[in-house]
């Protein structure tokens, strides 16, 4: 059954979207966060797409699901402010703020959103043709 | 005799599953819009319909030269070779080497499924041509 498969195929891809905007909302709420006690700050974290094949027909690449492969963290080091009053400053006063760059994140999160939409328009015209279809030769 | 009837249904099935094929291609092409490295398909549905049919006209019927032979049967269901199905060229490049483009998919997903339900419509009014026949009302 053709059209079936593409629930799976939008699905994942909706799925894997919005875990992408999950990744990006921990970023946004961690923008701010300092350095604490071991001197690590929060680091940004981003997530890798990968192609899964999911037909019911092996290797069919007509029925091409997306899946989250792997979840990296951004390794550049975050933003150092001097700022000795602060209760989380090191030795030097320099106080170690998380690497998040809350433009890009904004910038993640419509680029999420807006492909998160375009799937679950494509799954909504899928279900009305399907349920057309159920409806064949009785019209 | 029954031939005549089933044979533009037998092409209307055919292009009715190419159809649904395709959508779902143009749906793995949305869904991959983000994936690093993913190459845009895409099916060249005159001729993944040509393959289909046997390159047959509709409603005409095969040659039948032994007893044995069926006659009119037009092409497997849902045959579909893999030569019609294609590569689509990137309008803009991209870094991650993805060539989806979203306008053009979105265009060709509109169009699939209007195609789709004017196929479903020309199988409607098949089926109600043949039962008006067979009622004979």
């Amino acid at each position: 059954m053709g059209m079936m498969s593409i629930f799976n195929v939008s699905g994942s891809a909706a799925s894997a979207q919005s875990q992408r905007l999950n990744v990006v909302a921990s970023n946004l709420a961690n923008a701010d966060t300092v350095a604490g006690p071991d001197g690590q700050a929060f680091k940004a974290r981003q997530v890798t797409f990968q192609t899964q094949l999911m037909g019911e027909i092996a290797n069919d690449p007509t029925a091409a699901g997306v899946r989250v492969s792997n979840v990296s963290e951004d390794q550049t080091p975050g933003r150092r402010v001097h700022d000795p009053k602060h209760p989380g400053a090191d030795v030097d006063g320099y106080v170690t703020y998380s690497n998040v760059n809350a433009v890009e994140e904004m910038v993640n999160m419509i680029s999420a959103s807006r492909s998160y939409q375009n799937n679950i328009e494509v799954m909504n015209t899928a279900k009305s043709l399907l349920l057309k279809t159920l409806q064949m030769g009785q019209g | 005799m029954l031939n005549r009837l089933s044979d533009t249904l037998d092409f209307q099935a055919q292009a009715l599953s190419l159809r649904s094929e395709r959508q779902r291609l143009i749906a793995s092409n949305i869904a991959n819009a983000d994936t690093p490295g993913y190459v845009a398909r895409d099916l060249d549905f005159a001729q993944a319909l040509r393959q289909a049919t046997g390159n047959l006209q509709p409603a005409r019927a095969l040659q039948v030269s032994q007893a044995g032979h069926l006659g009119g049967a037009i092409g497997v269901g849902g045959a579909r070779g893999d030569g019609s199905l294609t590569y689509a060229t990137s309008a803009q490049t991209n870094l991650d080497r993805n060539t989806v483009d979203m306008d053009r998919e979105r265009a060709s997903f509109a169009d699939n499924s209007v195609k789709y339900e004017a196929t479903l419509r020309f199988i409607n009014g098949n089926v109600r041509t043949v039962l008006s026949a067979i009622t004979g009302q």
